[in-house]
């Protein structure tokens, strides 16, 4: 499983990042979690709206920050 | 109701003086922060379950290769009900560009989004009442759409930074949301933007009534009322650097307006800060060149002091 977290580097990119760690300790899952915030590779995704959640290449949500819990619910 | 309340407080239980500087201070921070408060978490919390069927994605497609004027009429509309949170601004701007939405209809999104929201609205409407939100509210509109056909008729295209044309956008499925999901999210956005925002409530409303209760009556009517030609262009010169939410200069500017200060002057004002602002400035320096990003702030701001004037000779 392949996450990644797109965010341009503002505070609510940094907080899903860090929920996306803590859910996946959470879980017991291990995937790798990329941070990704250079501008064309966030745009290769359709995302326009920060933070967003890409799970395996598929866009999760986009715009907000997820909770732990949220986030837990996705990684199942 | 609530007046009586913050009376009883204010006066019969700490014991201060009615009419005192101290007791009216009080009194007006007491009342004011409770009554916003409670408006922001009734209409911050509906706004945003209204915002769960604006996602930008959608936005963009609805305002993908509109024409200009409805266009600009639709993306002001847009901004008012679309999240947008400025460190977004980057790739919302490439993606709505690319996606074919004209450049001044982009601008008018741009300009409406963080002016004309509901903590604005409700600040006002809750300080200064229905007619001045909806003056606000229409004015902003206003501004919005005409300064984006302006800029768009202007033809600024050549002064978007280049990598933006030939930036490949991906089309993200628009992922829908059940309303309980709904729900959830306006929950989470409110009590998160009330954590954001209480600090500058509180603070904005205290010296607001420090104001209120310490600054002699008409203080300010020499200065800054509707005589002085200068106060519009210098209300507008003194907010387009400052950023502030609309929770923290909402009461310090109505508590101006009780010592005289007019109020298009008022309403310049409040534009000038919302709307632009130095790290907007610096964030679009991303994607727009010097000239298009000096364009863009020389007419929204030239649009809100025009208001300002306008404002002062009707009101």
């Amino acid at each position: 499983m392949k996450i990644e977290v797109l965010g341009t580097g503002c505070a609510k990119c940094k907080n899903l990042y860090e929920n996306t760690k803590k859910a996946l300790e959470e879980s017991g899952k291990s995937a790798e979690v990329i941070k990704v915030e250079d501008i064309p590779s966030i745009m290769k995704h359709g995302v326009i709206s920060t933070p967003a959640l890409v799970i395996d290449g598929q866009v999760k949500f986009s715009g907000k920050v997820a909770s732990v819990a949220e986030i837990m619910g996705l990684l199942s | 109701m609530l007046k009586q309340f913050a009376d009883w407080l204010a006066f019969s239980t700490i014991g201060l003086i009615p009419g005192s500087r101290a007791g009216e201070a009080l009194d007006f921070f007491i009342y004011d922060t409770i009554k916003i408060f409670l408006l922001l978490i009734t209409i911050i919390f509906v706004v945003a379950i209204i915002r769960t069927s604006f996602p930008p994605e959608r936005t963009k497609r609805m305002l993908s290769h509109k024409r200009e004027y409805v266009g600009n009429a639709l993306a002001a509309l847009l901004g008012i009900v679309t999240p947008f949170c400025s460190c977004s601004a980057v790739p919302l701007f490439i993606g709505f560009v690319e996606s074919g939405v004209p450049l001044g209809v982009t601008f008018s999104f741009l300009i409406s989004s963080p002016m004309v929201n509901e903590v604005a609205l409700i600040m006002l409407w809750g300080l200064f009442g229905w007619k001045i939100a909806l003056i606000y509210v229409g004015t902003g509109l206003l501004v919005a759409i005409v300064a984006g056909i302006i800029i768009g008729k202007l033809k600024m295209e050549r002064y978007v930074q280049d990598y933006v044309w030939e930036m490949r956008v991906g089309n993200a499925e628009i992922v829908q949301q059940t309303f309980r999901e709904k729900i959830g999210y306006a929950r989470q956005y409110t009590i998160g933007l009330l954590k954001k925002i209480w600090p500058y409530v509180v603070v904005g409303v205290g010296l607001g009534a420090f104001i209120h209760g310490y600054v002699p009556a008409d203080f300010l009517a020499r200065w800054a009322g509707r005589d002085n030609f200068f106060a519009v262009p210098v209300a507008v010169a003194l907010g387009v650097p400052l950023y502030s939410n609309a929770a923290g200069v909402i009461p310090i500017v109505h508590a101006l307006m009780e010592k005289g200060m007019a109020i298009g002057t008022v309403l310049a004002f409040m534009m000038a800060v919302t709307a632009l602002s130095l790290p907007e400035a610096i964030i679009l320096s991303n994607v727009l060149k010097k000239p298009l990003l000096a364009t863009f702030f020389g007419i929204v701001a030239t649009a809100i002091v025009i208001v300002g004037y306008l404002f002062n000779a009707i009101l």
